[in-house]
């Protein structure tokens, strides 16, 4: 079951493959529709017309294939929803754990991806 | 978009939404521009059980009912800015934003809500998802098996601390005063979970860890005595504050940076009216917010056209 935004859904394994594998720069939200979610969710949202050159999508949390963020050498200490990971040509460059505001996420989409 | 409105309402929570809902419907132009996510404190709320008319919904399901009602009705909403400077005084008030674009209005309501009380310690930022988290639903999951603290006496506290116990092996709840101010069935509840300890007249003043949280230094507030606890997590339920600092100097504010309102929501400026968990009141729900907001918005509409009809007048 997809999340409900307005994003691109990544539901499954190979859907992670393709969205990370065929884009440049990526930033994927890992998390549920709760309230430290969905303003990260909002905020990327907002961002996809601003940021051009970057993949903005979601991915379901609980579902099995999400062990593909969960399991993530950068994730092994989090303790917070959701966990955000961002991708430059397949690798994961930086991840976060819980809420993230828009000001804290532009400043890593900058510094990672450029404006 | 055109910069002129009739009414600028700052904060898109149940306060702000509401004041657009009735303005729009009354034809009164009005643009809502909101620092954060649409909904404010209320989609940080997992589930609204109280708001008359609905049994069960999630924060975030009425917060984006509110937010469809006010655009249906021809309500402007731009969120996740930053209202960079304000100009209140006069019958044409003005609002930069993101320090590049003004927009004025005969009137303004302020409805910018209010935020979680962070505890202020070294390493709260740097562990925050990293053990420390302030929402017991989200997280409560990653602490199975584990020993936690949470920290607070008030109903949020009590409550989240029970909660909790479906998780956590243990549960130690830290309060600064020497009694709960949590309602009796939430400290009843509490007292007779046998997974629940008390810590009481105590403050963490200092996290520690490396990659994630490992442990808290605890000082004894009467006898001034330091300790170190060992533990997995700690949740922090401790009240919220009025986002209210931008305003300082501008507005009447009381010693606690609430808004001073009278009963008709009215500032102590002509035409600035405030509603919501940023004025001064003793209960904040969701309902004491739509309240607000259906007040502020028709005296605000009011206000409006007296102003309109002057310079009809006048012309």
């Amino acid at each position: 079951m997809s999340l409900r935004t307005n994003l691109t859904h990544i539901e499954s394994l190979e859907d992670h493959k393709s969205v990370v594998e065929n884009n440049e720069n990526v930033m994927v939200c890992c998390g549920r529709m709760g309230p430290m979610c969905i303003p990260v969710y909002d905020v990327m949202e907002e961002l996809e017309s601003e940021y051009t050159n970057i993949k903005f999508a979601d991915m379901p949390f609980d579902s099995s294939d999400a062990k593909v963020i969960r399991d993530l050498e950068e994730c092994r200490n989090f303790a917070g929803l959701p966990f955000t990971v961002y991708y430059k040509n397949g690798k994961v460059v930086k991840a976060t754990s819980s809420i993230q505001s828009r000001d804290q996420i532009t400043s890593i989409l900058d510094e990672q991806f450029g404006k | 978009m055109d910069n002129h409105f009739d009414s600028i309402i700052i904060g898109a929570g149940a306060a702000g939404l509401t004041a657009g809902i009735y303005l729009s419907r009354a034809k009164v132009s009005t643009l809502i521009l909101n620092e954060g996510t649409v909904g404010g404190q209320l989609v940080l709320t997992h589930e609204v059980a109280n708001y008359p008319g609905v049994e069960h919904i999630s924060g975030y399901e009425l917060a984006r009912t509110m937010k469809q009602q006010a655009m249906s009705f021809g309500c402007k909403i731009r969120s996740n800015l930053k209202v960079t400077s304000l100009q209140l005084e006069g019958e044409i008030k003005s609002v930069e934003i993101n320090n590049k674009e003004t927009f004025t209005a005969h009137s303004v309501i302020i409805a910018t809500g209010g935020k979680s009380r962070m505890i202020g310690a070294p390493g709260e930022v740097e562990f925050k998802g990293k053990g420390i988290s302030y929402c017991a639903t989200c997280d409560g999951d990653f602490f199975q098996d584990k020993e936690i603290i949470v920290v607070g006496g008030g109903n949020a506290a009590l409550e989240e601390a029970v909660s909790l116990t479906k998780y956590a092996s243990k549960v130690t709840i830290v309060h600064q005063f020497d009694h709960f101010q949590a309602f009796e069935h939430y400290i009843d509840e509490a007292k007779k979970n046998e997974k629940i300890n008390f810590i009481m007249e105590t403050k963490i003043t200092q996290f520690m860890g490396d990659e994630k949280l490992r442990s808290v230094k605890l000082e004894h507030i009467p006898s001034g005595d330091l300790t170190e606890m060992k533990i997995d997590g700690v949740f922090i339920f401790i009240g919220y504050v009025p986002n209210t600092e931008s305003l300082e100097g501008i507005i009447a504010l009381n010693p606690n940076k609430e808004i001073i309102v009278n009963s008709n929501m009215e500032t102590n400026i002509p035409g600035v009216f405030a509603a919501g968990d940023s004025i001064v009141k003793r209960f904040r729900q969701v309902t004491t917010a739509v309240a607000d907001g259906t007040i502020a918005a028709l005296v605000s509409a009011d206000y409006i056209n007296n102003i309109k009809k002057n310079s009809e007048v006048l012309a």
